[in-house]
């Protein structure tokens, strides 16, 4: 199912104010319903190789499961879709490659990645993410974030040692926990949610929640919701302008309508005429 | 790097780098920064520089040691800190505090908090606590996570003049905008421009936003066939600043943009 006509999608990425580099990746494909964003680390051009690699093996290789099979098929053995199990195979050959690129070639050594993904299907989107890199919606008018980060941070608010308000301020926001291409074996987290059409969803990089507000975030999303690029090329000028310490990227997809899965006997028999 | 600069009645002698953990001065031959003068003891001081600070100790010398003209006997050096053996003086230069970037961003980079790390100080926890073991497993994730707390904690003050790491982007003092309706059913009405952004327009028609900025407030078209004007010249894709007493048109409505003192 092509999704080119139900999801509007838009990405921005910028190195930032500060830095030289943009270690950060981005990559869609809309007819698949894929959005992936990388925030790579390691020294010299080591970032931007493994978030480099997270995208594209991940695309590619989504592109190669989903030319045969759809999402929403259940696998006859565990009776469950598919969709999860592909996404997830596909995390983990990212995974390996990076790790197996940084084990070879000592000036990669060391680099990883945070991940977020998103892939929509049948008026569900599944997410998968590792690090500090996030995904947000916008649903009538309220700015939720979806992702709970796999941070330092993150584990000490948690464990109630501090609160999110000094987190703000916090020393150490870099920290993650988890990252692809860090150990020869990783567990992305995943989740699956229902989409409503309007819904704007935003995949970021630190570089922006740390810089901006969430408030402000929702805030310019709703205001400039009715032009997408504008609220991507938006958010990155308010990360920058309030100075833009790390690279910031973003992906911004709207469901413009709904998109259930055609599973009745007319999609079988066109599916059997394609 | 830090260094020293020495010299004797405004005379600069020598300039020395502080590139060893410890740095002696003294008489005798063997000190790093040797000063042949019977008012300097054999081993008068030493100064000891870890990462970016430098702290200077005096070893019991026989005439002491005096940093801006008060006697010391251990002192953290500061930038610009004389230091006064005798008829010598000892100039402290510091490392220029790295300007916001470089060093900094470096440690504001994201890095992995391995598993390895955890399990390490688990480890640690179970042999010195040897408790039970869902205690320690949390003791040892309280103290991983401390542990990194502290190392991170110890690299922020290791950078001269530490901030907090993320000091709140201070938005520079700016004049507060305000566009006042000239035409309309609500003319002579007044809105001030105190959020980032505002939204101006009727949807379907022409929707523009007012953005503020540090370098100050602009407009930019975001949705409807209808272009904002701005003192009659209609504003393309990009972002259009916004003068004192421009004047707006947008769906029909004109607006006059003002600063306020």
């Amino acid at each position: 199912m092509d999704l080119t006509q139900t999801l509007e999608i838009t990405s921005c990425t910028d190195p930032g104010m500060v830095r030289s580099h943009n270690e950060d990746s981005v990559a869609a494909d809309a007819a698949r319903g894929l959005v992936v964003l990388a925030d790579g680390m390691g020294g010299y051009n080591a970032g931007e190789v493994a978030s480099g690699m997270a995208t594209t093996v991940i695309v590619t290789e989504m592109q190669q499961v989903l030319a045969n099979a759809r999402p929403y098929d259940v696998d006859p053995r565990t009776s469950q879709e598919i969709a999860a199990r592909l996404l997830r195979e596909q995390v983990l050959k990212a995974n390996t490659s990076i790790y197996q690129a940084a084990q070879s070639q000592p000036q990669y050594a060391g680099m990883g990645t945070t991940l977020v993904v998103c892939l929509f299907y049948d008026n569900r989107v599944l997410v998968a993410h590792l690090g500090d890199s996030r995904l947000y919606v916008l649903r009538e008018g309220k700015l939720k974030q979806v992702t709970r980060d796999h941070s330092l941070l993150q584990e000490q608010i948690d464990s109630g040692l501090i609160t999110p308000d000094q987190a703000k301020n916090a020393q150490h926001k870099n920290l993650v926990t988890r990252a692809l291409g860090i150990d020869p074996s990783v567990e992305p987290e995943m989740h699956e949610y229902r989409t409503k059409p309007g819904d704007i969803y935003l995949l970021c990089s630190d570089g922006l929640c740390d810089m901006v507000d969430d408030d402000d975030i929702g805030m310019a999303l709703q205001a400039l919701g009715g032009n997408l690029k504008l609220a991507a090329q938006q958010l990155v000028q308010m990360a920058n302008d309030n100075g833009g310490r790390d690279n910031v990227s973003v992906i911004l997809v709207r469901v413009l309508r709904e998109y259930p899965a055609a599973r009745g006997v007319m999609a079988k028999v066109f599916a059997w005429l394609k | 790097m830090a260094k020293l600069i020495l010299s004797m009645d405004g005379l600069v002698l020598k300039e020395i780098s502080l590139t060893k953990e410890r740095t002696t001065i003294g008489r005798k031959p063997h000190n790093d920064i040797q000063i042949d003068n019977l008012a300097v003891s054999g081993e008068h001081a030493v100064i000891v520089t870890i990462l970016n600070d430098s702290f200077l100790e005096d070893l019991g010398s026989t005439n002491g040691t005096v940093v801006n003209g008060n006697p010391i006997k251990k002192h953290f050096l500061q930038n610009n800190d004389v230091i006064e053996l005798g008829k010598y003086k000892l100039k402290f230069v510091g490392e220029p505090a790295p300007v916001a970037g470089a060093e900094k961003a470096d440690f504001e980079k994201t890095m992995v908090l391995r598993p390895a790390a955890m399990k390490a100080a688990a480890e640690q926890a179970r042999a010195m606590s040897g408790g039970s073991a869902p205690q320690v497993a949390g003791a040892a994730r309280a103290t991983a996570s401390q542990q990194a707390a502290a190392s991170a904690t110890a690299a922020g003050i290791a950078d001269k003049d530490a901030k907090p790491a993320a000091p709140p982007a201070a938005k520079p003092a700016q004049p507060l905008g305000s566009i006042q309706l000239l035409s309309g059913s609500n003319a002579g009405k007044e809105l001030e421009l105190s959020k980032p952004l505002t939204t101006l327009g009727k949807p379907g028609v022409g929707v523009a936003v007012l953005t503020r900025r540090p370098q100050g407030y602009f407009i930019t078209h975001v949705e409807g066939a209808n272009r904002p004007t701005v003192n009659g010249q209609q504003i393309g894709a990009a972002p259009h600043a916004l003068k004192d007493h421009d004047v707006i048109e947008l769906a029909g409505v004109k607006m006059e943009f003002f600063l306020k003192a």
